[in-house]
């Protein structure tokens, strides 16, 4: 074995530690400093008619953000209707009927793959899809973009929370006779509710500050929301990306802050519930 | 299984369209997948016929007489990827090394709270970041300090006038976006180093360091790489943080302060003005950014099975 002076390990192992600190320090500052750009510049743009005016074209003043935050969250509800329930259906299916079948691990495989595919492509995919064929965009085909995204997420966090139920629940529900449907929905899911919903919860943080995809789909407007189903439609980060890079003015740059202020209050909000609806159900059993 | 069987339980008629039910939802991700690469294929067409081979390695951009090339593109989401991986890699690997061996518990776990949750800050969020605050600062602190303070600029690759934008930025950019993912693998992978190897270690007299690296890292090293493909394919084909911060120019990089362009902020870019041959190109662009990130999924998904499978014949 090669031998080494006592004082060089030493040494080596100081400065690694000492490194290793000056590391987690320089992270911990950039990410506060990101939170703290974000907070200190979107608390200007805060005022009663910020958040119940509509967004005004370029060059007129006191336009808000209400109605991109009511197409944000009109957008974000669309994906969870379209992406939520084959994502449910779809994790049961694995973890009930797939477990180690060749169809499953195919399926696994590639819904993990999607996973990683960048969501620009999903936006990209559903613009072919929708988009082109219709020749408008809409909110709606936002909405297909986002659940497409969403909907992996949940197939494989259902089945792994599924897989979680002990066999002996399945068993016994069978064992009184119920069919094959109805053990699953109101013994094994209800048994795995928390993490169904912790999955759901952080599906929808992880799609509603999405703008890659929304810029193929949804793109944005200056109306109310209402034509979500022909028009562009309006939406928060889609906004941001306009406010920042497409305007000279100051004002919109500020009112671009905060709108970034508000989703990013939305998501962290969405994970910390996650975090606590989670940990509470871990105590609970 | 044992609880179908069927001798016991009559299979009804609902039952087997509850399977049939379930079946076909989970089939739409094998479908799903399988739909991106013939949609995008379809719609690149035009553009493949045009172009044919020429389209990958011509760095041509003229709109005007519609000639296209990806390599500037495919070049700038390669640098802009690697330079990310490079910083986020090792500084992950440190950082989550001090989080789970050495810092007591009440740092360590709030600062891991605040690490998954920094995950989650959308993409966008340091894309503005970077335009209004990042950018000046690299303009006027970090670009002249590495190009004259450090006489990097008489090194190719590190030369030209800067302005903030570009690659180092985007890469930087990247990093930060990333850190928190890859870290969190790695705190994991951490975290299942047994504890009997290393207190062994530690006992024949081995540093805290001696013990990361001979011992955890190489019984986790394979983790670790999965860890590294998960950044990976996170940073390639990032939009919103690379798009407000590359510079937006169809040039062949030549050096890491120039201002350049990756896939997907091309497409982000161009593809709202775009039309006919220029829209199938942005289309075929999207396809190599798809075959991308397609390699480098499933890649690690052959990995991190061969190593589930490995720990558990072990």
């Amino acid at each position: 074995m090669r031998r080494r002076g006592l004082v060089l390990r030493k040494t080596i192992d100081i400065s690694m530690k000492l490194l290793s600190i000056l590391f987690v320090t320089v992270a911990v500052a950039v990410m506060l400093w990101i939170l703290y750009t974000v907070c200190s510049k979107g608390i200007e743009a805060f005022s009663w008619s910020f958040f119940v005016e509509p967004t005004k074209p370029y060059g007129i003043p006191d336009g808000g953000i209400a109605n991109a935050l009511l197409g944000t969250v009109i957008i974000t509800i669309g994906a969870v209707i379209i992406g939520v329930p084959p994502g449910l259906l779809g994790g049961i299916y694995l973890s009930e009927f797939a477990r180690n079948s060749k169809l499953g691990n195919i399926i696994r495989f590639s819904a993990n793959v999607m996973m990683g595919i960048p969501s620009i492509i999903c936006g990209l995919f559903v613009y072919a899809m929708l988009v082109y064929s219709t020749k408008h965009f809409s909110g709606f085909a936002g909405s297909v973009a986002l659940s497409v995204i969403m909907f992996p997420v949940i197939l494989r966090t259902t089945e792994d929370m599924l897989c979680m139920v002990p066999d002996a629940l399945r068993e016994s529900a069978l064992a009184i006779g119920m069919p094959r449907w109805r053990a699953t929905f109101s013994i094994v899911c209800k048994a795995a509710s928390s993490g169904l919903v912790t999955g759901v919860l952080l599906a929808i943080a992880r799609v509603s500050g999405e703008t890659a995809p929304l810029l193929f789909t949804a793109l944005w407007s200056d109306d109310w929301p209402f034509t979500f189903f022909t028009q562009p439609t309006a939406n928060l980060t889609v906004t941001i990306n306009e406010y920042a890079t497409n305007s000279p003015f100051n004002v919109m740059h500020t009112r671009a802050w905060g709108a970034a202020l508000v989703i990013t209050f939305i998501i962290l909000i969405l994970n910390i519930s996650c975090r606590i609806i989670f940990k509470n159900k871990e105590h609970a059993s | 299984m044992s609880y179908c069987n069927k001798k016991l339980i009559q299979p009804e008629y609902s039952d087997r369209i509850f399977k049939v039910l379930t079946g076909a939802a989970a089939i739409l991700a094998a479908l799903l997948m399988l739909g991106f690469f013939v949609q995008l294929f379809w719609y690149a067409l035009p553009s493949i016929k045009t172009f044919g081979w020429r389209f990958l390695i011509s760095s041509e951009w003229d709109p005007v007489k519609q000639v296209y090339g990806a390599l500037p593109s495919i070049l700038g989401t390669l640098i802009t990827t690697g330079i990310a991986v490079l910083i986020a890699v090792p500084v992950s690997f440190i950082v989550s090394m001090f989080l789970v061996e050495s810092a007591p518990a009440w740092f360590s776990v709030p600062v891991s709270y605040a690490l998954d949750l920094l995950a989650a800050i959308p993409s966008i969020i340091y894309g503005m970041w970077g335009l209004f605050v990042f950018v000046p600062f690299m303009q006027s602190t970090v670009q002249p300090f590495l190009a004259n303070t450090l006489h990097l600029k008489s090194i190719p690759f590190f030369g030209g006038n800067y302005n903030g934008f570009g690659f180092l930025t985007s890469g930087i950019i990247l990093a930060l976006m990333i850190l928190p993912f890859v870290s969190a693998v790695m705190r994991d992978v951490f975290k299942m180093v047994p504890s009997v190897l290393k207190e062994s270690a530690f006992g024949a007299g081995a540093t805290s360091w001696e013990v990361t690296y001979d011992i955890t890292m190489k019984y986790g090293a394979r983790g670790l790489l999965g860890a590294v493909f998960l950044g990976l394919g996170r940073a390639v084909g990032e939009t919103m943080a690379v798009l407000f911060v590359i510079g937006n120019i169809q040039t062949m990089p030549k050096s890491f302060f120039q201002a350049g362009t990756t896939i997907a902020a091309t497409l982000a870019n161009n593809f709202a003005e775009a039309e006919g041959i220029f829209k199938s190109s942005l289309f075929e662009l999207g396809l190599i950014l798809l075959v991308m990130s397609f390699l480098i999924q499933v890649l690690a998904q052959l990995w991190l099975k061969r190593i589930s499978r490995q720990m558990g014949e072990s």
